[in-house]
C-alpha cells in the first residue's frame, strides 16, 4: 500500500465532446493564472502560485494545498464517495452514477431575493468564470482528501439575485428522482437531501459552487453538475447535485440533522475539540496516507473563517 | 493405508483428519475464506481508498457473521434434530474470536500504531468502542474456557459462563450499529444491515426461551401429528 498517483495523462480539449465543457476548460485556462493567484492569495502562500504556473496542464497530481499537503489522485477522489442517493457503498457510487445525466440541468435561486433566477447549467458555466481551488475535505467519518476543485464563489451567484435584508440563511436542495438515484427509495432518510448555511458563511470567499475537479467537468459521483464546497465544515455540508438555492429568514432543516440531531449539527464546523457523540474527531485518516493525522480546527482554515464565529460557543453550536 | 479398514471395535486412536464430516470440513474452510479474501485484497491493493478502515470493517463483519452462525447452531439442532450441528458451536465461536482478535489488533496496532495515549484519548468515553471491547473480552473468556479441561474445572458453572455468548452477541450488534451514521433506535440513517443482524440475533435468542420452545413444539405436533424428538441444548 502506498500513495496512489494514478492521474498522469495530459488532457486535450478535443477529447471532451460537450461544448459547455470545452468552454469551461477555456475559461479555466484563461482565468487560471489570474484568478488562482488572486483568489487563493488569502488562503495560500506565495509558493502556491508558482507551483500552479509550473503545472500548467490539468494534471495536478504534483500540486499541493496551501499547507503543502499533496492533492489526492483522481482515482481516489472519484472512486470513494459518500453519496447515499446512489449507494452507501463508497466504491459502488461511481458505477451506479455512470449514466447520470447532468445536462440539461436547471438551478433555481429563490426565496427572499429581489431577483429570483433560473439558470441552465451551461449558462452558469459560461457566465461565472471557473477557477481552481485546492481544498481539504474532511468527512465526519474521520477521513479526508485534498481536492483540486473547479468552480466559482457562491457569493457571485447570490449577489445577482439580490438577497433581501430579511434573508439570514441560505438553503440548498438536491435533485429528487428515485428512478435515477436508487438510494432515494430508502425510507430511512427524509429525501431530498437538503443543507444550509448562514448568509455570511454562504457569502464567504471560500464557499464554492463546484462545477469540476482536476480540470474535468464534475463527475457524477462527485455531485455533477453543481455542488457546494464548504471546506471548513464536515463533508456532509457540501451538498451535491443542487437544483435549488433559497434565501431564508430562519435556519433550514438539513438531512443529517433530521436523521440524528444530536450528532450532525447545523454548523458542523470541523473541530477536534468537539467530538461526535459516538466517536472522536481529534484525528483523521488522509486518504493515501497510512498513519492518522491530527484534525485541525476549521479544517485548517481558521484564519479565514474564525471571525464568522467570534463569541459563539462552538460546542453548543456544533 | 490402514485407516480405510479401521473397525469401530478396534481401539486404534483416530488420526486428526479422520472422523471429519463434510459439514465440519465445510465450516472450517468457510471460516477461513474471509481471511483469504482479505489477504488477497491486501496483496492486490484492492482494499478501497481507505484500506485500514476496510480491514477493520471486513474483519469485524467476519467476526459478527461467525458469531451469529455459532448462535444459530442450537436452534438449528432444535428444529432439525441433527446432532452434528451442535459440534460446530465451538469452532464457529473460536473463529469469531479469531477475527475479533484481528479486528482489535488492526485497530490498536495499525490504525493507532500502538499509541496508547491517543487510543485512551479517543476511546475512554466512547460507548461505541467500549461496547465492542466488552464483547471482545467476553469472547476471549469463552474462547479460553472452551476446551474439555475447562469444562472439568468449572463443572456446573461452565454452562452458566458460556451463556455469556448471548449478551456478547447483542453487544457486538450494538457495536456494529454504532459504527454507522444513523440512529438505529430511531430507524433513521444507514442502519439497514445493523437492523437485520439485530433481528437475527434476537430471533436466535428468543428461540431458546423455554416458553417459546414449547410453543414451537406444539405447533409442530399439531401439524405433523407425531411427537418430534427433543434434546436439551
Amino acid at each position: 500500500m502506498g500513495m496512489r498517483r494514478g492521474y498522469g495523462q495530459p488532457f486535450s480539449p478535443s477529447e471532451i465532446t460537450p461544448e459547455a465543457v470545452f468552454f469551461n476548460r477555456r475559461a479555466f485556462l484563461q482565468t487560471a493564472g489570474i484568478a488562482a493567484a488572486g483568489a487563493l492569495l488569502a488562503a495560500c502562500g506565495p509558493q502556491q502560485a508558482a507551483t500552479r504556473e509550473a503545472a500548467e496542464t490539468v494534471t495536478t497530481s504534483t500540486e499541493t494545498d496551501e499547507l503543502g499537503n499533496p492533492v489526492n489522485a483522481f482515482d481516489e477522489i472519484t472512486g470513494y464517495n459518500n453519496y447515499y442517493e446512489f449507494s452507501t457503498d463508497k466504491e459502488a457510487v461511481s458505477r451506479l452514477a455512470r449514466d447520470f445525466v447532468a445536462s440539461p440541468w436547471e438551478v433555481e435561486v429563490a426565496g427572499l431575493v429581489h431577483k429570483p433566477q433560473r439558470y441552465a447549467i451551461d449558462e452558469l458555466l459560461r457566465r461565472f468564470p471557473q477557477e481552481e481551488r485546492i481544498y481539504r475535505l474532511r468527512c465526519v467519518e474521520a477521513w479526508s482528501m485534498v481536492i483540486p476543485w473547479q468552480g466559482f464563489e457562491l457569493a457571485s451567484l447570490l449577489k445577482e439575485a439580490e438577497p433581501m435584508t430579511s434573508a439570514r440563511y441560505v438553503g440548498f436542495t438536491t435533485l429528487l428522482d428515485p428512478e435515477v438515484m436508487p438510494g432515494q427509495s430508502s425510507s430511512f432518510y427524509p429525501w431530498p437531501y437538503t443543507e444550509g448555511l448562514r448568509l455570511d458563511e454562504a457569502m464567504h470567499r471560500l464557499t464554492l459552487l463546484g462545477t469540476g475537479l482536476y480540470g474535468k467537468p464534475m463527475p457524477a459521483q462527485n455531485g455533477a453538475p453543481l455542488r457546494l464546497v464548504v471546506p471548513w465544515k464536515y463533508g456532509f455540508k457540501s451538498i451535491k447535485a443542487i437544483v435549488r438555492i433559497d434565501l431564508l429568514e430562519t435556519q433550514p432543516a438539513t438531512l443529517w440533522n433530521s436523521v440524528a440531531s444530536n450528532e450532525y449539527g447545523f454548523y458542523a464546523n470541523v473541530n477536534p475539540g468537539v467530538d461526535h457523540p459516538r466517536w472522536s474527531q481529534a484525528s483523521e485518516r488522509r486518504i493515501g496516507e497510512l498513519g492518522r493525522r491530527e484534525t485541525l480546527l476549521f479544517n485548517g482554515y481558521t484564519e479565514e473563517v474564525s471571525g464568522l464565529y467570534a463569541g459563539m460557543d462552538l460546542r453548543e453550536n456544533f | 493405508m490402514d485407516h480405510a479398514v479401521t473397525r469401530k471395535h478396534e481401539k486404534t486412536a483416530p488420526r486428526w483428519w479422520e472422523g471429519w464430516s463434510l459439514l465440519q470440513a465445510s465450516v472450517h474452510l468457510g471460516a477461513w475464506l474471509p481471511a483469504f479474501a482479505i489477504a488477497w485484497s491486501l496483496l492486490s491493493d484492492d482494499l478501497t481508498a481507505n484500506p485500514i478502515q476496510a480491514l477493520e470493517q471486513r474483519t469485524g463483519k467476519a467476526a459478527l457473521v461467525l458469531l451469529v452462525l455459532s448462535l444459530a447452531c442450537t436452534p438449528a439442532h432444535f428444529l432439525t434434530g441433527y446432532r452434528p450441528i451442535l459440534k460446530l458451536r465451538r469452532p464457529l465461536g473460536l473463529y469469531a474470536l479469531l477475527y475479533a482478535g484481528l479486528h482489535f489488533s488492526i485497530f490498536v496496532g495499525v490504525d493507532y500504531a500502538f499509541d496508547l495515549g491517543l487510543i485512551w484519548a479517543d476511546v475512554h468515553n466512547k460507548a461505541f468502542i467500549l461496547v465492542g471491547l466488552t464483547a471482545g473480552i467476553l469472547l476471549l473468556a469463552l474462547g479460553a474456557t472452551s476446551f474439555p479441561w475447562a469444562m472439568r474445572r468449572l463443572g456446573k458453572n461452565w454452562k452458566r459462563l458460556h451463556r455469556l455468548i448471548y449478551p456478547a452477541g447483542l453487544l457486538v450488534v450494538l457495536h456494529y450499529a454504532w459504527s454507522k451514521k444513523g440512529d438505529v433506535f430511531g430507524l433513521r440513517g444507514d442502519i439497514l444491515q445493523p437492523l437485520l443482524f439485530a433481528g437475527l440475533v434476537t430471533l436466535l435468542l428468543l428461540v431458546r426461551v423455554p416458553a417459546i420452545k414449547r410453543w414451537i413444539l406444539r405447533m409442530r405436533q399439531a401439524r405433523v401429528g407425531n411427537p418430534t424428538s427433543t434434546s436439551s441444548p
